[in-house]
């Protein structure tokens, strides 16, 4: 028999995401994917998936989920937790970076989520049907996911065949590290139509994620980045991508993300490099950001250092210990219980 | 001319670099862009995952995992330099698209006409004769930015955006015409509607009716007509493919 999620009530914005859209953006058709690729790629990695396997991803709070049909294992990555309530009246505190298992009948309640974003991946993968190339979903153009809408209570989601959980339970052997520090970006593609000291003030200044920010992108608060006198903001539009920063003629920088628009028609004054964006993910209104120029080689050495990073720490995965109990008593205290998830 | 530019070289981040023939809208620019996806798709690099012709650029999308991007920078500027092999236009797909023009279907039409002083039915017959060349899809999937609009045509866009501009609205602005794929928020004056869905996710792997380097003609047809096909499509009876001109 197979296995399916139900969700069963909805905190916060709920959506079916993999690796993204690819081979279609001529065709305007998004990239989309989840916004920090890192974390659902370890998710699915604690339970066995393919890197390329659908999750869910969580914004602001996760769901209460259970699972129907087969017992399934689950993990999940980010700065979320919750608890377990068994069919035998017990609970049991759930952590990220590590697997648990859901037997039918068992109630997953998620908290909220302390960061941008954060995955839960299902053994199998969230088997909804794939979509142009991909499973995730992007609710503007109601591709992917399922019915290409974000999830709400009472939905169902089938899951792909996997093994029967068995113990033990795995783990990471640690959390990613924390990443600070500026963000890493390349000059261009249309630096050349910005002041000359643009470039000297997004790499020194402090800028601030507004309330203006979704999976299309982030605007920024803080110093105006001025355009060349003569050339203006406005260009014939060409193409644009996660982690390019567009901006307007009201000099405000847009932090462009994995649902971004294919094309578009205001100067780029740099990019943020393919290691960051899981950053970019991760950023929340008023969060503070500053940016620091590399080159290409230094962008290529970052990628090659995160995924080393990546992979030593899946290669690390082994089975977890238990949670003592004086940290399963920390965990349930630290509970939001009832957590009442209408957005900010 | 702007069509001779020496082709330039820009970093789209670590993960794309856009070639760019020009700064303006030109057939000829346009050309040079097509004719580098074709070359760029013939060397079949394996990670390549996009190439997104625009205007008058090629952005070339690639995993920088699997590939050097300084080396495959190289690459994409010597095949932008060298001689097209082929015109850029070969790949163009010819279409005869049905639309209904003015009425409820392109509620500004009739103040498009009368702001450059000719009838409706002359506007239409303008739109009727164009071939109109699609420069890209962006803005939303499926959106084609067409140029060739005949000049008595070109107006400004609406001082206001309507909030919801219908599905498969034909649409003029400047010197573009469009079709909406989806209902969404737009400036553009609606002058008609055609009944044939711009973007199918279930047509597989070209899900856009139109794409980069095709060129458009309009069919007027009576609202009864366009009634009829609409219904049609909606059944997922109708072959897109039977507006193609051979």
């Amino acid at each position: 028999m197979s296995a399916m999620l139900e969700i069963l009530s909805v905190h916060g914005p709920l959506t079916v995401q993999d690796e993204g859209r690819r081979g279609l953006r001529h065709l305007g058709v998004p990239l989309a994917g989840a916004l920090d690729g890192v974390a659902l790629r370890i998710a699915n990695a604690l339970v066995g998936n393919p890197p390329g396997a659908a999750g869910l991803e969580m914004r602001l709070a996760g769901p209460a989920l259970q699972v129907l049909g087969r017992a399934r294992r689950i993990a999940l990555a980010g700065p979320v937790g919750g608890r377990i309530e068994r069919t035998d009246g017990s609970t049991e505190p759930v952590e990220a970076w590590r697997t648990h298992t859901l037997h039918p009948g068992d109630l997953l309640r998620l908290g909220p989520v302390r960061g941008g974003v954060a995955y839960l991946a299902a053994a199998g993968g969230i088997d909804v049907p794939p979509l142009l190339g991909s499973r995730s979903t992007y609710a503007r153009a109601a591709l992917g996911g399922l019915e290409g809408r974000a999830l709400d209570g009472g939905d169902r989601l089938p899951l792909g065949e996997a093994p029967a959980p068995e113990p033990p339970e795995f783990a990471l052997p640690a959390p990613p590290a924390e990443e600070s520090g500026p963000l890493r970006a390349m000059a261009g593609p249309q630096d050349d139509r910005f002041a000359a000291e643009a470039m000297d003030t997004l790499c020194s200044a402090e800028y601030t994620v507004t309330r203006d920010a979704d999976r299309m992108g982030l605007r920024l608060a803080g110093p105006a980045l001025l355009h060349r006198p003569g050339c203006g903001a406005d260009i014939v539009s060409d193409a644009v991508t996660p982690g390019a920063i567009q901006v307007p003629a009201d000099g405000r920088p847009i932090l462009l993300l994995a649902d971004c628009q294919t094309t578009g028609g205001y100067a780029k004054i740099a990019t943020v490099i393919t290691a960051d964006l899981p950053r970019l993910g991760r950023l929340l209104p008023g969060d503070r950001l500053s940016f620091r120029l590399v080159d290409p080689a230094q962008a290529r050495a970052a990628l090659l250092a995160r995924e080393a990073l990546v992979a030593s720490r899946i290669a690390g995965i082994g089975p977890a210990r238990d949670a003592g109990l004086d940290l399963e008593a920390l965990y349930s205290a630290n509970l939001v219980s009832g957590f009442i998830g209408d957005a900010p | 001319m702007s069509g001779a530019a020496p082709p330039r070289l820009l970093p789209l981040g670590d993960a794309a670099w856009t070639v760019e023939f020009g700064e303006g809208i030109a057939p000829e620019v346009h050309a040079r862009v097509m004719a580098l996806a074709d070359a760029v798709a013939a060397m079949a690099e394996p990670a390549v995952s996009d190439l997104v012709p625009t205007f008058r650029s090629l952005t070339v999308h690639f995993d920088p995992l699997r590939a050097d991007g300084a080396a495959l920078g190289r690459r994409l500027l010597a095949a932008a330099t060298a001689p097209p092999a082929g015109t850029g236009t070969a790949g163009g797909r010819r279409w005869r698209l049905p639309a209904c023009f003015g009425g409820a279907h392109g509620p500004d039409l009739a103040a498009v006409a009368t702001e450059v002083g000719i009838t409706e039915a002359a506007a239409v017959a303008l739109l009727a004769e164009a071939e109109l060349r699609v420069y890209m899809i962006g803005f939303m999937p499926g959106f084609p930015y067409m140029g060739g609009l005949p000049e008595p045509l070109h107006r400004p866009r609406l001082a206001t955006p309507r909030l919801q501009v219908p599905a498969r609205s034909v649409a003029v602005a400047g010197a573009m015409a469009a079709v909406y794929p989806w209902e969404s928020p737009g400036g553009w004056r609606l002058v008609g509607r055609t009944p044939l869905a711009l973007f199918d996710a279930s047509r597989g792997e070209q899900p856009a009716l139109l794409a980069p380097g095709d060129r458009v003609h309009f069919l007027p047809i009576e609202d009864a007509e366009y009634r009829r096909l609409e219904a049609e499509s909606a059944a997922g009876r109708l072959d897109p493919a039977q507006w193609r001109i051979a």
